[in-house]
């Protein structure tokens, strides 16, 4: 009989602390996605807000203390860090736990970093505190996150976290290189 | 260039793949002959103005669009996601 | 030389800097042209095709001649133009297209030569003997005329791209644009003012005018202090060099450019996508220079180019200097310098009947220059006047042919500008007109207002018509007071006289080109263009383009507005690649995807291969082993005897859920899986509409509603691409929902005899799967899915785990493998194996292939409609005349056959009418003891047993081959189900 062990997606990558920036890995526990049924739209609604939580609106998401569910496309959200309870029949649930790298990108020039790598428009009117957007990271298909003040979240493919990582510490250097210009 | 995504908003044009002309979505029936299998496959009008495209919303909300955009111009007056009925 | 008390630079910080070896100083606030005239370096260049002497023309981004290049080793830019390069500590530049130095240039001798090089002598010279062209005269020419050299080395510097967005988008920072950031930023809008000079102000650093009753330099600091603090993005050293779709624009910032010791982290340039929704366009105006004859001497430079050296750098570009124009503004180039004490030769200026009162120097109005003199450098200029030839001494000559307005980025969507009588030049063609862009206003000395009232009035316009788009309402008019002035002009383009008069310095090309065209049929000005190659160098003709057309209009008779302007394209500046393609290089090309067992692989030594962006090893050596061909044969027959693993996570995987899902599968697949029992898995075919094989692989049944479809590791996005188009086009309202899950788990192969043996002591609870059987199983309490599928050929398995545990079950599953006498295997023993069985990959299904060609047309179901049913029964894609899969085998021991080879009859000339088909995949067989291969043959299947050629002239592989099934290993699959 096996005994594995388990390894994180971004592990020996992070933490990193360029300039103003930090980044690091979050480990959003357990990650569903939520693809309600024809016709049970509204249901699964009902049953997300017996979670504390609801149906995201296109590019945002809801958190709770521990729960967040996340608008991640047409008619798909991902609900992160407690068990789909409720939804079984209501909604297409898979588990992605395993499939995501959660990247926090922290620091006053965090929008400037992202500018970068992402066409995303992330001014505060456009990209809130609060919203959750598919769009590219570089190359990469991505989630972001504008999770608190300053603050962003970056997912990627979890085989693609080594490429994240290096893409979001040139334009950490670059920023940090500029401000030291002035 | 730019496209509105109906629910993305709007996004550049980065996030989007391109199939071709929407006649995609008029699939003849598996015994319409093989005059309107051609026609469906590989007879496309060449308009000098507006024209119905298909785009996939890969990086974004993965929604297939009917993206009306002139040829001319490249500027493009209407997006509909291809569930979403007829282009009024 | 330096004037005392004028200029904006810092003269208590000196700056030392080299040109071609030798050292100088200038100051900070300099560019390298202003620094090298103020100590007197005349001579920067050697002319593109001529290689005559060239000087600083300009004071801007449109200098055609002054082009160095900067930098050491790996770190060298060529062709910098030395008027925008800031000066800093230590900057190292020399001067290009020049041998052996730039005082004394041996390819001048093309210059006596000129006579027989005038437009289209390539064209005409070098036509034949063809094979001429490429060895002997195009290195030659390339030699001789060109610009400076990369290093050939890696660039070590790092560029940068970015992205923003703003509700307004100023161009330029002169007084109109100033003006519109102001009023635009006071209303409330979100602005990017981007200017390309390192400085605010444009023009204004430029002149002498005062500004509520100041230096303008004092009003443009207040403006910029308040810019700060309304939150305007200002950004100096950007050039917007193009426009796009739906308002985004492209802007290059030199970011590190004018940094001594650049910290290697500091971008050189960065390559800026802005999406702006309202965009002013306040990008000022150029002077045009005079075609006179030789006008191409060091010191002979723009009016206005003289007023930058003087007024903001205090810098005189000559100790004598003659001024000539046909318009106002080079007066005020007389003016300027003899207020700074600088000696005027004399004010040419060709409008008859000119009177100048107050100057106290002599004017010749109704003049115009008609010869220079000077070997390396302007010496004195002849001047005919209404009484005569007058000689005079010079060694600067400041020259206004007129301002062009900036229109440039007007017309990038393919819009034409108009022509204005009035200041001789074309102006941006109004709001609507065919190819205008939406959305951009220009404004200012770009349209055609060269006052700074009238800027600074037109750039609030702009900004307040701009406001009411974005529906911000702008505040009170706001005008800071200014002398007004005027500005009259009569057209003057070319000088007749002996001697070249050039247009396109950059180019060498003069009026004589120009009117050679027109002679030769040429008459369009985009052929002319061609023929002559006026406007084609680095500066896009930007001094030249006005003057040369004016020329062609003149020689075919056309009126300047109906011969018209060249196709305006970007960028309006030359962009780096390096800034375009900012991080591009080494990992930063293309995202790597790395399984997880990747580490471990690695730490075995197995070299790694792409596969699409995956990483995956080719092999696992072992010590002895001295090629991949021993390590693959020693995998290959390792997992035939007992047992290998493989890590098969790159497969793309499809979790699929719904009452309707087996319905969308059949929709999908050419086969039926509607009927498939749960529990079990099958292998599927999908088409694309056109009935061309899009991919294939198998799909399970895991619970009645809940199926998981594996696609092939290169078309996993083509398929989901695929599935969403299908689901969401043609099967509304049906109840399948489906998400990747690629990435979501780990999944290995675990292959051969003793595969089951291995498992059993892996997992909780001993195998028990029928052969393309599927199920939940458990290994120390984690769950796992277990597949019996084979691609190898064998009693085989793939086992999935949540990818965080991949890494430890790789290492485990190795281990107890080896423990029986087993081993790792990589993408090589893979390959082999399958060509051993006879199982397609995207070698044999590689877009032109039919599931005919295949061999399984057994496959397509005639009880449903399927996606490329009714295209795939088309005739033509059927039948005997179809190239057919077939599997090929050497008649004699030995030979290795080559993937690419084509097909032929024995007997048939090796000819491309006789080609009966090709070869997909080759590998040798350890098992079989043969090399084997794969490959398309016209009516294959029917010609098993029959010998055919295999022909590789790339490789020089000739090598007679029996046709054979496809399937060269247990063709009746016992290995496999047993």
């Amino acid at each position: 009989m096996a005994n594995l062990y388990a390894r994180s997606p971004a592990e020996g990558l992070v933490p990193l602390a360029i300039g103003t920036l930090t980044l690091d890995e979050r480990l959003p526990g357990r990650i569903t996605s939520v693809a309600p049924y024809e016709g049970q739209e509204a249901a699964t609604e009902q049953a997300l807000q017996a979670l504390g939580l609801g149906w995201p609106a296109p590019g945002t998401g809801l958190a709770g203390a521990v729960a967040a569910c996340l608008w991640t496309g047409r008619g798909q959200a991902f609900l992160t860090g407690i068990a789909p309870e409720g939804l079984a029949g209501l909604a297409a649930l898979t588990d992605q736990s395993d499939a995501w790298t959660v990247l926090t990108l922290t620091g006053p020039d965090a929008r400037a970093a992202l500018a970068r790598l992402t066409p995303l428009d992330l001014r505060p009117a456009a990209f809130p505190e609060g919203a959750a957007q598919r769009s590219l990271l570089g190359h990469m298909s991505a989630i972001l996150r504008h999770c608190g003040p300053d603050s962003f979240e970056v997912w990627v493919f979890r085989s693609m976290a080594a490429t994240a990582v290096h893409e979001l510490s040139v334009v950490m250097r670059s920023l940090a290189a500029r401000a030291a210009l002035t | 260039m730019r496209i509105d995504c109906p629910l993305c908003g709007p996004r550049d044009i980065r996030e989007f793949y391109y199939k071709g002309a929407a006649d995609y979505l008029d699939r003849p029936a598996e015994d319409a002959g093989p005059e309107a299998w051609d026609a469906h496959l590989h007879l496309r009008a060449n308009p000098e103005g507006p024209l119905d495209e298909l785009w996939y919303h890969t990086a974004g909300c993965t929604s297939w669009l009917v993206v009306t955009r002139d040829t001319k111009t490249h500027v493009i007056s209407a997006v509909r996601a291809v569930d979403a009925g007829e282009t009024p | 030389m330096r004037i005392d008390g004028k200029g904006l630079i810092d003269r208590s910080a000196p700056r030392g800097f080299s040109f071609d070896g030798v050292g100088y100083q200038g100051f900070a606030g300099d560019t390298l042209a202003s620094a090298l005239l103020a100590n007197g370096v005349r001579l920067v260049g050697r002319s593109f095709k001529y290689h005559r002497p060239r000087g600083i023309l300009t004071a801007g981004s449109e200098e055609p001649n002054a082009l160095v290049t900067t930098g050491q080793g790996a770190d060298r830019t060529p062709n910098v133009r030395a008027t925008m390069q800031e000066l800093f500590e230590g900057l190292q530049a020399e001067s290009q297209n020049r041998f052996p130095s730039l005082a004394f240039d041996l390819l001048g001798v093309n210059d006596l030569l000129s006579p027989f090089f005038g437009a289209g002598f390539y064209y005409k010279t070098f036509m034949w003997p063809a094979a001429f062209w490429e060895k002997l005269y195009e290195p030659a020419i390339r030699r001789a005329a060109g610009l400076g050299a990369l290093s050939g080395q890696h660039d070590t510097a790092t560029h940068e791209k970015a992205f923003a967005y703003c509700d307004l988008l100023v161009i330029g920072a002169g007084p109109a644009g100033l003006m519109a950031a102001l009023t635009a930023a006071r209303a409330g809008a979100e602005v990017i003012l981007a200017d390309e000079d390192a400085r605010l102000g444009g023009r204004l650093l430029s002149e002498t005018q005062l500004i509520d009753g100041r230096p303008a330099t004092a009003w443009v600091a207040e403006v910029a202090a308040e810019l700060a603090q309304l939150g305007v993005r200002v950004m100096p050293r950007t050039t917007v060099t193009s426009v796009h779709d739906g308002g985004s624009f492209g802007m290059l910032e030199r970011v590190g450019l004018h940094v001594a010791r650049a910290p290697a982290d500091l971008p050189r340039e960065c390559f800026w996508r802005v999406t702006a929704r309202q965009a002013v366009l306040a990008a000022g105006a150029q002077e045009r220079l005079v075609a006179f004859p030789m006008n191409d001497r060091p010191g002979v430079m723009q009016a206005g180019a003289v007023r930058t050296y003087l007024n903001r750098y205090g810098v005189a570009a000559g100790k004598r200097v003659a001024v000539f124009g046909n318009n106002d503004s080079a007066h005020q180039t007389a003016c300027d310098l003899i207020d700074a004490g600088i000696e005027v030769a004399a004010l040419i200026d060709s409008r008859p009947g000119t009177v100048l009162s107050e100057l106290d120097i002599p004017v010749y109005a109704g003049a115009q220059v008609i010869d220079t003199a000077g070997r390396r450098g302007l010496t004195g200029v002849s001047v005919a006047t209404a009484s005569g030839t007058v000689r005079l001494e010079a060694d600067c000559l400041a020259v206004s042919g007129g301002w062009n307005p900036a229109v440039h980025l007007t017309c990038h969507h393919n819009g034409r500008p108009v022509w204005d009588e009035a200041i001789a030049a074309f102006v941006p063609a109004p709001a609507g007109s065919p190819g205008s862009v939406p959305d951009l206003i220009p404004c200012g000395a770009a349209t055609g207002k060269f006052t700074t009232a009238a800027c600074l009035q037109d750039g609030q316009r702009a900004a307040t018509e701009a406001l009411e788009r974005l529906g911000l309402t702008a505040g009170p008019a706001d005008l800071p007071a200014t002398a007004d002035g005027t500005y009259a002009i009569a057209p003057l383009w070319a000088v007749p006289g002996k001697g070249r008069a050039w247009l396109d310095m950059a180019n060498d090309v003069t009026t004589k080109d120009v009117k050679l065209a027109a002679q030769e049929g040429f008459r369009s000005v985009e052929h002319m263009k061609r023929y002559t190659t006026q406007g084609m160098a680095p500066d896009q003709g930007r001094l030249s383009n006005m003057g040369a057309l004016a020329v062609l209009a003149d020689a075919t008779g056309r009126g300047i507005p109906d011969t018209g302007t060249t196709t305006y394209r970007p960028p309006f500046t030359p962009v780096s690649i390096a800034a375009m393609g900012a991080g591009g290089r080494a990992e930063g090309f293309a995202p790597q995807r790395f399984t997880t067992s990747h580490r471990a692989s690695v730490e075995r030594g197995a070299p790694m291969i792409e596969a699409g962006l995956w990483y995956r090893p080719s092999y696992f050596p072992r010590p002895g082993e001295t090629s991949w061909r021993q390590a693959c044969d020693r995998e290959v027959v390792t997992v035939r005897s007992t047992v290998g693993t493989c890590d098969v996570s790159t497969l793309g995987k499809i979790d699929i859920q719904g009452r309707d899902a087996g319905r969308f599968l059949d929709l999908v697949y050419t086969n039926t899986f509607s009927t498939l029992p749960v529990g079990r898995a099958r292998y599927g075919l999908m088409l694309r509409e056109d009935g061309l094989v899009m991919d294939d692989g198998t799909t399970a049944r895991l619970a009645e509603d809940h199926w998981l479809m594996t696609t092939t590791t290169a078309a996993a996005g083509e398929v989901m691409r695929h599935l969403d188009f299908v689901a969401q086009a043609f099967c509304k309202g049906w109840d399948v929902r489906f998400v990747s899950v690629t990435e979501a788990f780990a999944q290995f192969a675990v292959a051969g005899p003793l595969a089951r043996e291995l498992l059993d002591g892996l997992l909780d609870a001993p195998v028990d799967l029928p052969f393309m059987g599927c199920g939940p199983v458990a290994l120390g309490g984690i769950e796992a899915r277990l597949f019996r599928i084979s691609f190898s050929g064998e009693h085989a398995y793939e086992l999935a785990v949540p990818a965080r545990y991949g890494e430890a079950l790789w290492r485990e599953l190795v281990t107890r493998a080896e423990a029986l006498g087993g081993c790792a295997y990589g993408m090589e023993a893979l390959n082999v194996l399958r060509i051993e069985k006879g199982f397609i990959t995207h070698a044999e299904i590689h877009g032109r292939t039919t599931a005919f060609d295949i061999g399984l047309q057994g496959m397509m179901s005639p009880k449903k409609d399927f996606i490329g049913k009714a295209a795939a029964a088309r005739p033509g894609l059927i039948g005997e005349t179809r190239q057919q899969l077939v599997g090929l085998r050497p008649i004699e021991p030995g030979p290795l056959l080559t993937a690419g080879a084509h097909l032929f009859a024995p007997e048939a000339a090796p000819v491309r009418e006789h080609d009966l088909g090709y070869v997909t995949s080759v590998c040798h067989s350890p098992t079989l003891g043969t090399a084997l291969g794969l490959g398309f043959l016209a009516n294959g299947r029917a010609r098993h047993g029959e010998i055919i050629r295999l022909l590789d002239r790339l490789r020089d592989v000739d090598v007679l081959c029996e046709v054979t099934h496809p399937v060269a290993y247990d063709p009746e699959g016992a290995r496999a189900r047993g």
